[in-house]
C-alpha cells in the first residue's frame, strides 16, 4: 500500500498547481498525483482562449469582480470572487516566471485581449492554445520537484473514509489491473468536469464527473449542480470548441439570412468593431439561449447534425486569423474541412463547463474532513449561475494553490491511517472483481446505457427546462441505474481494460446526472444557465441561494439551500449592450 | 463511396497471446469520420475488448497516436476516407513495447523528459520575485522558441525515428526539441546544465539527421531542425572552449 501525506486526484491544471503549492509550503510533506491519464493528457490542455487577470492600466480588481458577479447572475460568493480577482494576476504572473509563453505586446509586456462578458481587456493568452501552454508549463515545472510522486494511468474508484475523515483512495493501475489502496492524510479532488453526461460536448472523453461522484459517495455535498454551461460556438458533430476569442477578435454570428441576430435579444446594436459586453461579446448563457429562440423562429440552418448558425471571420483577413487564431483555423481545416479565411464556420451551442461541483469553502475544504477540491470539479463558488469565459483557467491556479496549502496544513497534524482503511479497500476490490470483472451473466452494454443517459439529459436538462421534462429525466435515470446493475463486460482481462473503466465512469456519470436533474427540479426560477420556461423569472426572494445536494443514509438525493455571500454588490439587473 | 471499410486492427492480450495478430472489423465509411471514430464504433458496437488510448479528439492531448497503414498518425486527425476504400491497417506505434492491442508503453519517454530540465533555470537557482513583474519578452524573442513549445508529447516522432528504433538510449526528438525550447527562451539560463545531458553520445550526437521526426510531427515542431541547430551551437561552444578555455562557460 502506498502512503502519502497529500494525494491529488487528477493531474490537470488544478492538481499540478496544488502539488507545486504543497511542495513549496512544506518540503517535508510527501505529495503524490494520481490520474487516469498522463498529466499532459488532462483536459486543461484543450482550453483555448485565455485566462483573466486585471493588469491593464484602465482596469481594476473591482471591475473584474463586478463582471464576474453580474455574469454569474449574482449567484457567486462575493468573498470568494474578491480573493479570486486579487490572486488571479499574481498566479498568472507566477506562470510567466515558470515559462508560460504568453502572447506579448511589441515592448515585451504581457498582452491582454477582450473576452465575452468582460468590460475591459483583461484576458491573458498564449495565442489560442492557452490551456495547452499552461498545462505543459505546470507539468514541466512540476518535474523540478523530485518529491512529487506520480501514479500515471491509475483510475480511482473510491475515497476511503474512516473515523470521520478521508484517509486515502482505492485505485486500479491500468497497466497491470492491480487494485490497491493508497493511503493519504488529505485528498484533493481535481478531476475536472462532467461534460460527457451530455451527448454533444466540448469535453474530452475523460470528463465523466469522477471526482464529483467520488465526493458525493464519501458524504460531501455537491453545490449548484443545475448550472451547466453551453458554449455558443461548437462545431457540429465533433463538438470541437471554436474559442470566444474568435468573436473577441471581431467574428460575427449570423443566422440563415446572414443577419446578426443577437441584436434581437437585448444584447446591444451591431457595430462593425467588437464592443465589450455587447452583441457577440455577451455572456455565454444569453448567446446560447438566443440560438434556441432563433431556431424556434425557423431562422437557423439545418445540417446533418441538426440546427446551426454561422460564425463569420472572413472579414478579419488571413493575417489576423493566422496571428491571433491559428488553432481555430487548424481545427476548422483538419476536422471540418473548412477554411475560415474563405468560408463561414457552422456552429451551435455545445455543453462546455460545469459551474457546480464539490462544495468547498474559500480554501478548497469540503464538508468531509481531509477532503478538498479545486478547479472545475469544485464549486467555491466564483462562477455562480454562469461562468465568464477566461475565468476557469485562473480559477484552477488560484484555488488549486489555496487547496494545496490548506491540505498541506491539515495533513501535517494528522495521524497515519488506521486499519479500517485496509478493510474497506479489500471490500472495494472484491466488489470490482465480482460485480464487473468476473461476471458474465449480465445483459446490458455500457455504450447503450451511456447513449440513453446522454439523450435524456439533452432532451430534458438542456438549455431550457420544465418541471415535466425534469420529472421525465428523473424516471429515466432511475431506470438506467437499475439496468446498470446488470452490465456485462466483453472484456475480462486485467491489462489495460478500458471497458472496465468505462463501466465505472458510467456509474459516476449516472450519479452526477441525477444530481443535475434533482437540483434543476428544485430550483423553480430562471437564473443564468438554468432556464425554466415554467418559471421564467429570477426569484431572489427564494433562490438567491446555493443548492446543496447530498445522499442520505438510504442513498436518496436530498437538496438543501444555503445563502449566497454578498459583500459589496447587491443583486441587480444583468445589462449587456447598453 | 463504399458503405463500409475493413479495419485491420492489431490485437494483443498478454495474458492469452504469445504474439500480436490482426483482427478485422467492418465499419461504416463515413465522410466525416476519423480513424478514432471508427475505433469507437468498434468498441461501442462490435467488440468491447479492443483497447486504445484517446481523450480530446481535437489533436491537442496527444493520446491517440497509432500506426495507420504504416505511418505514425494522430488517429483523431486522420480521416477514414483518405485511405483506400477496402482495407485500412491500424497498429500500435512502432519502436515501443506494446502493453495491449493499440496501447504502447511510454514510460521510457516519461523518464527521459526530466533529464533535459524542461523548466526555467536561473543562474541564482531562485525564482524571480513576483514584485519584479514579468520578464519582458518581445514577440521576436517569443518566436525564437515558440515552435518548439508546441510539442504535445504524442510520441509520433519516436515511432518514426530510425535511431530510436535501433537504440532506445537515444534521448530522442521530442526531448531534444523541448530542451531547445528552454535554451532559446530569453528567460532561461539553463543551457549549460542541459548541455551535460545533450552532448552525451545518447544526446544529440545520436541523431543521424534522417528528418523523419519533422515529417510526421502533427504540430510542426520540427525536432530535426532543433537538433541541427543545437548541434551547430554545441560545436561552436566546444570550439570556443578549445580555443579560449578561459571563456568557457
Amino acid at each position: 500500500m502506498g502512503a502519502h501525506d497529500v494525494l491529488l486526484v487528477g493531474g490537470g491544471g488544478a492538481g499540478l498547481r496544488a502539488a507545486i503549492a504543497i511542495a513549496e509550503t512544506d518540503p517535508k510533506l510527501d505529495v503524490a498525483v494520481i490520474s487516469k491519464v498522463y498529466p499532459m493528457r488532462s483536459h486543461t490542455v484543450s482550453a483555448e482562449g485565455g485566462a483573466a487577470g486585471a493588469i491593464a492600466p484602465d482596469d481594476s480588481l473591482d471591475e473584474h469582480a463586478y463582471d464576474t458577479i453580474s455574469g454569474g447572475d449574482w449567484l457567486c460568493d462575493q468573498d470568494a470572487v474578491e480573493a479570486f480577482v486579487k490572486e488571479a494576476p499574481e498566479e498568472l504572473l507566477r506562470l510567466e516566471h515558470w515559462g508560460c509563453p504568453w502572447s506579448r505586446e511589441p515592448d515585451g509586456r504581457v498582452a491582454v485581449r477582450p473576452f465575452g462578458g468582460m468590460k475591459k481587456q483583461r484576458t491573458w493568452f498564449a495565442a489560442d492554445k492557452t490551456g495547452f501552454h499552461m498545462l505543459h508549463t505546470l507539468f514541466q515545472t512540476s518535474l523540478k520537484y523530485n518529491r512529487i510522486a506520480r501514479y500515471d494511468e491509475w483510475f480511482v474508484t473510491k475515497l476511503l473514509v474512516d473515523e470521520g475523515r478521508v484517509q486515502g483512495v482505492v485505485a486500479i493501475e491500468l497497466m497491470s489491473g492491480r487494485i490497491e489502496a493508497i493511503a493519504a492524510k488529505a485528498v484533493i479532488i481535481c478531476t475536472g468536469g462532467c461534460g460527457r453526461v451530455f451527448p454533444f460536448t466540448t469535453n474530452a472523453a475523460i470528463k465523466n464527473g469522477d471526482g464529483m461522484a467520488l465526493a458525493l459517495r464519501a458524504g460531501a455535498a455537491l453545490k449548484d449542480m443545475e448550472f451547466v454551461q453551453y458554449h455558443p460556438t461548437g462545431l457540429p458533430f465533433t463538438g470541437i470548441l471554436i474559442t470566444e476569442a474568435a468573436r473577441a477578435e471581431g467574428g460575427h454570428l449570423l443566422n440563415k439570412d446572414g443577419y446578426r441576430y443577437l441584436q434581437d435579444y437585448n444584447l446591444g446594436k451591431p457595430e462593425p468593431k467588437p464592443v465589450l459586453r455587447s452583441m457577440e461579446l455577451g455572456p455565454r448563457d444569453r448567446l446560447s439561449q438566443a440560438f434556441v429562440k432563433e431556431q424556434e423562429k425557423g431562422r437557423t440552418l439545418e445540417g446533418p447534425y441538426g440546427a446551426y448558425v454561422h460564425l463569420d471571420l472572413r472579414h478579419l483577413g488571413e493575417k489576423v486569423i493566422n496571428g491571433k487564431l491559428p488553432f481555430v483555423r487548424e481545427l476548422c481545416q483538419k476536422y471540418q474541412n473548412i477554411d475560415p479565411v474563405k468560408e463561414m464556420i457552422p456552429v451551435r451551442p455545445v455543453i462546455h463547463y460545469m459551474m457546480g461541483g464539490v462544495s468547498t469553502d474559500i480554501n478548497g475544504a469540503t464538508e468531509v474532513p481531509g477532503l478538498y477540491a479545486a478547479g472545475e470539479a469544485a464549486c467555491v463558488s466564483i462562477n455562480g449561475a454562469n461562468r465568464l469565459g477566461s475565468n476557469s483557467l485562473p480559477e484552477l491556479l488560484v484555488f488549486g494553490a489555496r487547496a494545496g496549502r490548506a491540505a498541506a496544513t491539515w495533513a501535517a497534524d494528522q495521524k497515519p491511517p488506521g486499519p479500517g482503511v485496509e478493510r474497506a479497500a479489500a471490500e472495494e476490490k472484491r466488489a470490482i472483481e465480482n460485480d464487473l470483472l468476473r461476471r458474465t451473466s449480465g445483459k446490458e452494454r455500457v455504450a447503450t446505457l451511456r447513449t440513453e443517459m446522454q439523450k435524456i439529459m439533452e432532451a430534458c436538462a438542456g438549455i431550457y427546462r420544465t418541471e415535466g421534462l425534469l420529472a421525465e429525466a428523473t424516471g429515466t435515470l432511475r431506470a438506467l441505474r437499475e439496468r446498470a446493475r446488470s452490465v456485462a463486460l466483453d472484456d475480462h482481462s486485467r491489462t489495460f481494460n478500458t471497458e472496465l473503466t468505462s463501466a465505472l465512469e458510467l456509474s459516476f456519470m449516472l450519479d452526477v446526472a441525477e444530481c443535475i436533474v434533482q437540483s434543476a427540479l428544485q430550483r423553480r426560477e430562471s437564473r443564468g444557465a438554468h432556464q425554466r420556461t415554467d418559471h421564467p423569472k429570477r426569484d431572489d426572494e427564494k433562490f438567491l441561494a446555493h443548492s446543496l445536494v447530498r445522499r442520505d443514509a438510504q442513498g436518496a438525493l436530498k437538496v438543501d439551500y444555503k445563502p449566497v455571500t454578498i459583500t459589496r454588490w447587491p443583486p441587480g439587473e444583468r445589462v449587456y449592450g447598453r | 463511396m463504399a458503405d463500409t471499410v475493413t479495419l485491420k486492427v492489431t490485437r494483443y492480450r498478454p495474458e492469452v497471446d504469445t504474439e500480436p495478430s490482426f483482427q478485422e472489423y467492418q465499419v461504416p465509411r463515413q465522410r466525416d469520420w476519423v480513424i478514432l471514430d471508427a475505433l469507437n464504433y468498434i468498441k461501442d458496437n462490435l467488440d468491447g475488448t479492443l483497447s486504445y488510448r484517446w481523450s480530446c479528439r481535437m489533436g491537442i492531448c496527444g493520446s491517440c497516436g497509432m500506426t495507420v497503414d504504416g505511418e505514425p498518425k494522430l488517429t483523431c486527425a486522420t480521416f477514414l476516407v483518405d485511405y483506400p476504400p477496402e482495407v485500412v491497417r491500424v497498429e500500435p506505434l512502432a519502436n515501443f513495447p506494446v502493453v495491449r492491442d493499440l496501447v504502447i508503453e511510454m514510460s521510457d519517454f516519461m523518464e527521459k523528459l526530466p533529464r533535459v530540465k524542461p523548466w526555467i533555470v536561473t543562474e541564482s537557482g531562485q525564482e524571480r520575485p513576483l514584485a519584479e513583474k514579468e520578464y519582458r519578452q518581445t514577440p521576436a524573442q517569443l518566436d525564437e522558441y515558440k515552435q518548439y513549445s508546441m510539442c504535445i508529447n504524442c510520441m509520433l516522432c519516436y515511432a518514426a525515428c530510425p535511431v530510436y528504433g535501433l537504440d532506445t538510449h537515444f534521448i530522442g526528438p521530442a526531448a531534444i526539441a523541448l530542451a531547445q525550447r528552454y535554451n532559446l527562451d530569453s528567460r532561461d539560463q539553463g543551457a549549460k546544465q542541459r548541455r551535460e545531458v545533450l552532448s552525451q553520445h545518447e544526446g544529440i550526437w545520436g541523431c543521424t539527421f534522417v528528418g523523419e521526426c519533422t515529417r510526421v510531427c502533427p504540430k510542426h515542431v520540427d525536432p530535426a531542425g532543433a537538433i541541427q541547430r543545437y548541434k551547430l551551437s554545441s560545436a561552436i561552444e566546444e570550439l570556443k572552449s578549445l580555443l579560449m578555455p578561459w571563456r568557457a562557460r
